[in-house]
């Protein structure tokens, strides 16, 4: 089997998980196009394909969280070009409100994140995770929403 | 008072008799002079009826399960409460044609926490006297000026319309004080991430999940609730995850946002005196700002904000670019 | 008791190359469930595909998990491989660790780590994984064609070659497109209108072909093979079944200061017009905007003279409504307005051309029935200077990225048809790169420069300014390191071509997808090239992307095949994963059924047991066929009634706890 022979992260590095819902569509195949590309992008990031971002309950995002996530960002087709028409206006509402609460919650508003990634955009796919990524290994790990719960 | 509880009696009496409907949903009395409960009366027992300072519930949650019933039920609603109602029959949850909706005036419901705090102990009675509260006690008489007992939710009373009622029973009551119902949640905006987070910290945690919040609000009204359903992956089952616990309030607001009235029963049942009303009306006060004035409720027609959109709505990322961090 | 079987497939050094497979299937054989693990070179050939057909047998397996590329290229392979070893072929999960992993980490220990969590994310969510059944609907055996110029002439041809119905949707007047604007072709020299027209002709004829000239697409609704489009005929204020095309009205019209856009302004035409001799449909149409009658409420002149009494002021716009099978995109293209380069100094001197405009200066139907003069003054030119790449490969914001790839050989074509024609003309051609690829393309350009003597100078043309009548061009001469300074009669522009404007709000209504620079997304860049992403939307021509005639034409019957096998199904089958919504938790409030863009979701009144309690209760149903899937009402619902087969809450959620362990 030929090996890839290059170094082990180093240990004890500070590395997030970041949970990234993708829509089948365009940001999915974007990401497809990011990797046939060979554009790299941190391994913190796994993908959740879903048909439409606007599938995306904000029981998912909270539940990432609460299962230790320190970031979570939404990727759907370009307002106007959803595959299912609608459903990232929907999406936009839904977390356009969620983020809002959670800010209002004072939790770090750059943890969230939606970002329209069509198809073809394979490099701003990249250059988003990079970017996303950065921002969440600068804040470091979510303990916000982790200890704002009732009864404890 | 007294006055307009025997007027409210007297036109319940005139519907029931008419056939209008066959019983009515209105307070009874509760175990303590401030606590009067909800509860179904036939013509006869229309005597023990309540309608004071402290009939505060919000009976239009219970039109859900009294439509389902055999014949007409009357009920009882103040101007808010009405709105309450339309939200639940825009959203198909009561049979309207089994219910006959008097709208009823309302001078602001008293809060007997703030009764409290103000030295009002071993209470055992009240009256009103010319915008005074006057509670009989142990230890003698106590009075207090009305406006410092209203409910946080009538101290920004937005009015006298009422929405989707069969009748109005008109009363002249004085007028209510009108504060801007946004203006905690306003400061709180203001207020850096930081200090944000320890308000909400210190809130939250007081929560004990009695669910009173749930159980009484009117959005709150699923056949059966996620957190009540083991098969939806949030509801909690033992050992297995903290989630229930941890984000049941975000998630109670977001299930009701666009469908809230603002009726403000949740902060008022709560034991542990969360001010719940805040999570509610920060999506409120989002939708008003970012998708234009919303009331759940006044417009039978209107769609929702959250199954509404339009091409030219904000990007979440411009919720980053308002505010505080 | 679930059994999941794990196939990690090398894809050669691709996946194993970055990602240590023997430590994936060691990891994955510890997760509760997994009853069989193994990797293999390539998973998705005869011999790895028999290997997971034979474990299934052997390990009695319930459910797939594979570890390979993406499930958009051979999510389909291992569902039919399921379905071949018995399984029900939604019992399928792939963990993408080619294109979301392996080819885009470098560091081994990394990428083995990430491709681990992916696979049991696979895991989490096939071991909650239901099989599921798909629907079948009927396909309407009739398409619906998009514009009417070669690309789309030649589709419907195809198309009702086998003998199926189809519409063409058309917004000017008449079909034919760009490819009537032009003169020649290149390479063969052959005119442009001796072959397109009877080709227009042939699609007027055609008894299987409908055309709707002056219409446009108003909405679109429904899915493959069952669209329903609404179509606007606007009112072309003369009756087509009584128009004769004698042309006597177009003659008669007072108003003659009309750009004549056939001509690309560059003559005027009526207000009454018929945009060219060999129109398809040869029908006049009143352009309402600069009639006389329809701005002051006098003239009519038209009306008086025709004698088949076919003009009609008060006709109306008509909305045709029909159902289709299959639609076609074929919008095609239209040249940048090269004004936004202010160096070439077009807009400023008439003698500054689009090669499109003066397509129709060297046209013998053309606005100086093809007598090359310059535009200003009349004159006979001495010399021309053409200059490519304007706007095209342009990264300075102000073009297109791309290469309008037409323009190289339409350039040596102009250059040839000037020299052959008029030997006196001096013509200078001003390159970046000479581009030919192409069946005797680049003998072609050779001919040009060997042949007809053209100068090619390789640079970019810095200034064009006007002087005494004349041209002054600027330019540089990168091979010979020097600055030119020449004096032009005429200069033109070969300009980047760009989607046509309407594509957009097409695409938008067809929920087809769109890129950055506005061409129709492909479902495949290389092995889809004529399909959109969007079940039943195919492309045809320049709509997806630069081509020449040759390539669109190509393209046109491409795609005109992929629609010819979809009408020729007897059935489509359905999307599996459809909402569904659990009766006993629905509260009827009909939040799902406002956010379903397909009106899939309906409610009635149902007698419910719950629990052994009867209760009537108003629920939502989804109709299996309509819904395509999209998860929007499962949001919408509070209660969790409903779901997405397939997507399901608690797949979703288990997914998320799996990446989140």
């Amino acid at each position: 089997m030929p090996l890839n022979t290059s170094a082990p992260a180093q240990t004890g590095e500070y590395r997030p998980l970041i949970v990234a819902f993708c829509c089948n569509w365009c940001s999915y195949a974007g990401a497809d196009l990011a990797g046939s590309s060979r554009l790299t992008y941190p391994a913190d990031v796994k993908i959740i394909r879903v048909p439409c971002s606007c599938r995306v309950n904000p029981l998912f995002v909270l539940k990432a969280f609460e299962r230790g996530a320190d970031g979570v960002i939404l990727c759907g087709c370009h307002p106007g070009d959803c595959h299912y028409t609608t459903g990232n206006y929907y999406t936009r509402r839904r977390m356009t409100l969620l983020f809002s609460m959670l800010d209002y919650l004072g939790i770090e508003r750059e943890r969230t994140r939606v970002e329209w990634v069509s198809a073809a955009e394979g490099a701003k796919f990249s250059a988003t995770m990079n970017d996303f990524a950065r921002t969440i290994r600068a804040l470091g790990e979510n303990r916000k929403l982790r200890d704002l719960r009732c009864g404890n | 008072m007294r006055e307009l509880t025997n007027a409210i009696c007297a036109r319940a009496k005139e519907l029931l008799q008419s056939g209008a409907a066959g019983r009515v949903l209105g307070w009874a009395p509760g175990e303590f002079f401030y606590d009067p409960t909800p509860g179904v009366f036939s013509e006869g027992r229309l005597n023990e009826l309540v309608y004071d300072g402290f009939t505060a519930a919000n009976l239009s949650k219970y039109c859900i399960a009294e439509s389902q019933k055999e014949g007409k039920v009357l009920v009882l609603l103040k101007p808010c409460d009405s709105y309450s109602l339309a939200q639940l029959v825009k959203e198909h949850r009561v049979k309207r044609e089994n219910i006959y909706a008097l709208g009823i005036p309302c001078e602001g419901k008293l809060d007997m926490r703030k009764a409290r705090a103000k030295g009002v102990e071993g209470a055992l009675s009240f009256r009103e006297e010319d915008g005074q509260v006057v509670f009989e006690t142990l230890y003698g008489e106590v009075r207090l000026a009305r406006e410092e007992l209203l409910l946080e939710r009538c101290l920004c009373c937005r009015g006298r319309e009422y929405a989707g009622v069969d009748e109005t029973l008109e009363y002249a009551l004085p007028e209510l004080p009108k504060r801007d119902r946004f203006q905690k949640v306003a400061a709180l905006e203001e207020q850096t991430a930081q200090e944000r987070y320890a308000f909400w910290r210190g809130e939250l945690s007081k929560c004990i999940r009695c669910n009173a919040c749930r159980n009484v609000c009117p959005a709150c009204s699923c056949v059966q609730c996620v957190f009540d359903n083991p098969q939806s992956g949030v509801a909690a089952k033992a050992n297995s995850t903290e989630f229930e616990e941890s984000l049941f309030h975000i998630i109670r607001a977001w299930h009701v946002a666009g469908r809230c009235t603002d009726c403000g029963e949740c902060s008022r049942v709560c034991p542990q005196s969360i001010p719940l009303h805040l999570l509610n009306r920060k999506f409120i006060k989002d939708v008003n700002e970012l998708y234009g004035e919303y009331q759940a409720g006044a417009d039978p027609a209107a769609r929702p904000p959250l199954v509404n959109y339009t091409p030219e709505d904000p990007e979440p990322s411009a919720v980053l670019e308002r505010g505080r961090a | 008791m679930q059994k999941i079987g794990v196939f990690v497939c090398w894809c050669g050094s691709n996946i194993a190359g970055t990602v240590d497979v023997g430590r994936v299937v060691e990891a994955v054989r510890q997760e509760p469930g997994v009853a069989f693990a193994a990797d293999y070179q390539y998973m998705c050939s005869d011999s790895g595909q028999n290997l997971i057909k034979s474990a299934v047998k052997e390990h009695g397996l319930t459910g797939i998990v594979v570890c390979s590329c993406s499930p958009r290229m051979h999510e389909a392979t291992f569902k039919k491989t399921a379905a071949a070893a018995g399984l029900n072929p939604y019992m399928v999960e792939i963990a993408n660790i080619r294109e979301h992993c392996s080819w885009i980490h470098k560091n081994m220990e990394e990428a083995t780590e990430k491709a681990i969590v992916l696979a049991r994310a696979a895991i989490a969510k096939v071991l909650k994984d239901a099989p599921l059944t798909s629907g079948t609907t009927e396909v309407t055996k009739r398409a619906l064609v998009i514009g009417g110029g070669i690309a789309g002439i030649q589709t419907a041809l195809d198309i009702a070659e086998a003998g199926f119905a189809v519409d063409i949707v058309e917004k000017q007047p008449t079909i034919g497109g760009r490819m009537a604007q032009l003169d020649k072709t290149f390479p063969t020299l052959d005119c442009s209108a001796c072959i397109l027209t009877p080709k227009m002709v042939d699609a007027g004829a055609n008894e299987n072909i409908e055309l709707f000239t002056y219409s446009e697409v108003e909405s679109v609704k429904g899915f493959v093979g069952n669209f329903t489009v609404t179509i606007r005929k606007k009112a072309r204020s003369v009756r087509a079944d009584l128009c004769t095309g004698c042309g006597e009205c177009t003659e008669k019209c007072p108003s003659r200061k009309t750009k004549n856009e056939f001509n690309m302004g560059m003559d005027t035409r009526g207000a009454i017009y018929i945009p060219y001799a060999q129109a398809v449909p040869k029908i006049a149409v009143i352009d309402r905007e600069h009639c006389l009658h329809f701005k002051t409420g006098k003239c009519g002149l038209c009306e008086r003279t025709c004698s088949a009494k076919a003009i009609d002021f008060a006709q109306e716009d008509e909305l045709v409504t029909r159902n289709y099978g299959a639609i076609v995109m074929a919008t095609g293209f239209q040249m940048i307005d090269p004004s936004g380069f202010g160096e070439f100094g077009y807009g400023k001197s008439k003698d500054v051309l689009t090669s499109l405009e003066f397509e129709r200066l060297m046209n013998a139907a053309g606005p100086t029935g093809g007598h090359l003069v310059c535009p200003s003054d009349g004159r006979h030119p001495k010399h021309i200077v053409f200059i490519q790449c304007v706007g095209s490969r342009d990264t300075s914001g102000c073009g297109k990225p791309y290469c309008s790839k037409i323009c190289c050989m339409y350039t040596a074509k102009h250059a040839i048809l000037v020299r052959d024609k008029y030997p006196d003309v001096s013509v200078t051609v001003f390159y970046i790169d000479v581009r030919t690829p192409g069946k005797n393309f680049d003998e072609f350009y050779r001919r040009a420069v060997e042949e007809y003597g053209v100068q090619y100078v390789k640079g970019m043309v810095g200034k064009v300014t006007r002087e005494g009548g004349r041209l002054k061009v600027q330019g540089s001469d990168l091979l010979n390191d020097r600055q030119l300074h020449l004096e032009a009669d005429m200069v033109v522009l070969a300009a980047a071509i760009e989607p046509d404007p309407t594509a957009r709000s097409v695409a938008s209504m067809l929920t087809a997808s769109i890129d950055t620079n506005g061409f129709m997304t492909e479902a495949h860049p290389k092995l889809r090239p004529v399909e959109s992403p969007t079940a039943g939307v195919f492309l045809s021509g320049v709509c997806q992307g630069p081509k020449d005639i040759p390539e669109t034409v190509a393209q046109a019957s491409a795609c005109a095949a992929k629609v010819i096998g979809l009408l020729c199904k007897q059935k489509l089958v359905n999307n599996a994963c459809v909402a569904s919504s659990d009766p006993l938790l629905c509260n009827g409030c009909s939040s799902c059924e406002k956010v379903c863009p397909y009106g899939a979701i309906t409610y009635e009144e149902r007698e419910l047991n719950d629990k052994g309690v009867r209760r009537t209760a108003r629920v939502a149903v989804v109709n299996e066929a309509v819904c395509q899937g999209c998860g929007a009402c499962t949001v919408a619902c509070p209660s969790g009634a409903m779901d997405l087969k397939g997507f399901t809450n608690q797949q979703i959620m288990a997914e998320v706890d799996a990446i989140c362990r």
